[in-house]
């Protein structure tokens, strides 16, 4: 019997030569993740068990990107305590301030994270590294705590879904409207507990941001991982990026899928999902007039460089609408600093835009960005569910980068080709 | 273990942003996180609410972040237990580690809001007027894990050895 590249990674992990899906493993981690939220009610447990160290200095990572910089006191002090226990146990990947970006963003930037690892991460976005044919899986704090202690950690084995996706891709879509389409298809627990794994010749086709994006979201279709094929892009990518050793696992041909979806590329178009669901997902041209009181152009869903560029293309030379604001929020100080050299900053300025330092701030309504109440968003996100950016009566639309910023342009959501 | 409580119904697909807004999220004290417990969509739930109460919900409940704070929440207000037609997987995990007992069981629609209701957690029997729903069993594993007094006394328990 065949196994997925799921079963595969964890298979190898747990020092098994097979397992199957429903199996619960013990398995070994080679990343632990956790941020300036989840991170304080680890440190909480930690002591309460009264650890003395982690399994590994080197593999826990402590990103303080979601109320950065620092909202309020309470934030900064959760920051400050995390802060002194990077330093009392000689964390080696801490970053907060000029170092920081956006985790999901940061962590393959910087190389720490390779094909073949398994990575944990108390934030539910960890599964974004299933682009590099890792399998990765956001969990609580209290099993961060655990794993950061042990470095390894029990899991139950998702079945797989497998997404084929076959044609050519047209103009200004992308990973996004992919994502969007399927999670609009299944829903919002369509693929529960489950690996949500991506090939084909379409997938191939795309852009290694475009498969963060796609991987990102398969936790609002209640996805336990999404996962991806290493291709000459993901080596290329490695290559750049790292020095780690990393190890290449393939699906087998006779591999056993829950379900299996062929999806033909061709047909799907610029995609909106509709307060205040992911699943809520409509095609640009059916919406009639909606308009638009703010734009929010990043996080770790769309806030890598290529979206940067997609909003610039669109934004040159026009204005962002006298009623719309229009927040860029660059995932890292590495794309911040490439958009710049670029020259997007300038269309960006040019157009009226806010360019904002990395932060996931307005994604979660936490600031930099917050909505009152009726005041509606369009925003490359991953969450549009009730009051995620700010007041329980506000609403968020999910869109890829060109729709938004067309909608920035409008004031209303927008195709690209409008402008 | 028997409890009886009142039920409070939330429909499909509750998530962590309505159990728990995020803004909250810099605080860490279970009885903070309470006072703002379902306040997106029931402003008043954490002053409605009684220590025993049970949530009663429809699918996927929990989905969307893996903030602990959710769990934390909703048992700082005193509720024991949430029954729900299917949980998101993070929260699944998160609710166990945090002592929130979760009971898979389709009974949301023939519930009224208030009604009394007990459960036998062992048998996961749910019993209200004159009709009793067994819950699905929670996965040995699971309750193993709750026997050897949850992940973190079981982690604590290997530390001291």
């Amino acid at each position: 019997m065949g196994m997925t590249i799921t079963e595969k990674i964890l298979a190898s992990h747990a020092g098994k030569e097979f397992v199957e899906p429903g199996e619960i493993i013990d398995a070994q981690i080679d990343l632990a993740l956790a941020n300036d939220i989840t991170a304080p009610l680890s440190l909480e447990e930690f002591e309460k068990v009264g650890a003395k160290d982690v399994f590994d200095p080197e593999k826990v990572v402590l990103v303080m990107d979601h109320f950065t910089p620092n909202k309020d006191i309470l934030s900064a002090e959760n920051c400050k305590k995390i802060r002194e226990f990077a330093a009392e146990h000689k964390i080696t990947h801490f970053y907060e301030g000029g170092n920081c970006g956006i985790e999901h963003a940061l962590l393959p930037e910087q190389g720490l994270v390779v094909a073949g690892d398994l990575v944990i991460g108390a934030d539910s976005h960890t599964c974004t590294y299933g682009a590099m044919g890792a399998f990765a899986t956001g969990v609580g704090s209290t099993d961060l705590t655990y794993g950061m202690i042990k470095g390894h950690i029990w899991f139950k084995v998702p079945e797989s879904i497998r997404f084929h996706c076959y044609g050519k891709w047209s103009k200004w879509v992308t990973g996004k409207d992919l994502i969007l389409h399927i999670i609009g298809m299944i829903g919002v627990d369509g693929a529960l507990y489950a690996a949500m794994e991506f090939d084909g010749e379409a997938i191939s086709a795309l852009s290694m941001d475009s498969r963060f994006t796609i991987a990102n979201m398969a936790i609002e279709a209640g996805g336990k991982n999404g996962i991806f094929r290493v291709d000459e892009k993901t080596m290329l990518y490695m290559k750049t990026h790292s020095k780690k050793p990393y190890r290449v696992f393939e699906s087998d041909p006779d591999a056993r899928y829950r379900q299996v979806f062929e999806i033909d590329a061709s047909k799907i178009e610029l995609n909106v999902a509709c307060p205040s669901l992911p699943s809520n997902v409509k095609n640009v041209r059916e919406l009639g007039d909606v308009d638009i009181d703010q734009v929010i152009i990043g996080s770790c869903t769309n806030g890598r460089i290529s979206d940067l560029e997609a909003a610039a293309q669109v934004l040159e030379g026009n204005k962002v609408s006298g009623h719309t604001r229009c927040i860029i929020i660059p995932a890292t100080p590495k794309i911040y600093r490439q958009a710049m050299r670029e020259g997007y900053f300038d269309i960006f300025l040019d157009a009226g835009c806010i360019i904002s330092p990395p932060t996931c701030g307005p994604c979660l309504g936490g600031h930099m960005g917050v909505l009152a109440k009726g005041e509606r968003a369009v925003a490359t996100t991953n969450r549009n569910f009730i009051g995620r950016m700010g007041h329980p009566e506000s609403e968020v639309y999910l869109a890829g980068p060109a729709v938004a910023a067309a909608s920035a342009i409008k004031g209303r959501i927008a195709h690209p080709e409008e402008i | 273990m028997l409890i009886k409580g009142r039920v409070w119904k939330f429909g499909d697909n509750i998530d962590t942003d309505i159990i728990i807004p995020a803004k909250y999220l810099a605080m860490t004290d279970p009885k903070s996180l309470g006072e703002h417990c379902m306040e997106p969509i029931a402003p008043s739930f954490h002053e409605k609410v009684m220590a025993g109460d049970i949530i009663v919900s429809g699918s996927n409940f929990g989905c969307g972040s893996s903030r602990e704070h959710a769990p934390i929440a909703i048992s700082a207000l005193g509720i024991p237990l949430v029954i729900a037609k299917s949980f998101a997987r993070i929260f699944y995990r998160n609710a166990f580690n945090k002592g929130l007992a979760l009971l898979e069981a389709d009974i949301i629609d023939n519930i009224d809001e208030g009604e009394e209701i007990g459960i036998d957690l062992s048998s996961g029997v749910i019993r209200w007027r004159d009709m009793e729903v067994t819950a699905k069993p929670i996965p040995p594993f699971m309750v193993e894990l709750i026997n050897k007094g949850g992940l973190i006394n079981y982690l604590k328990k290997q530390l001291e050895e």
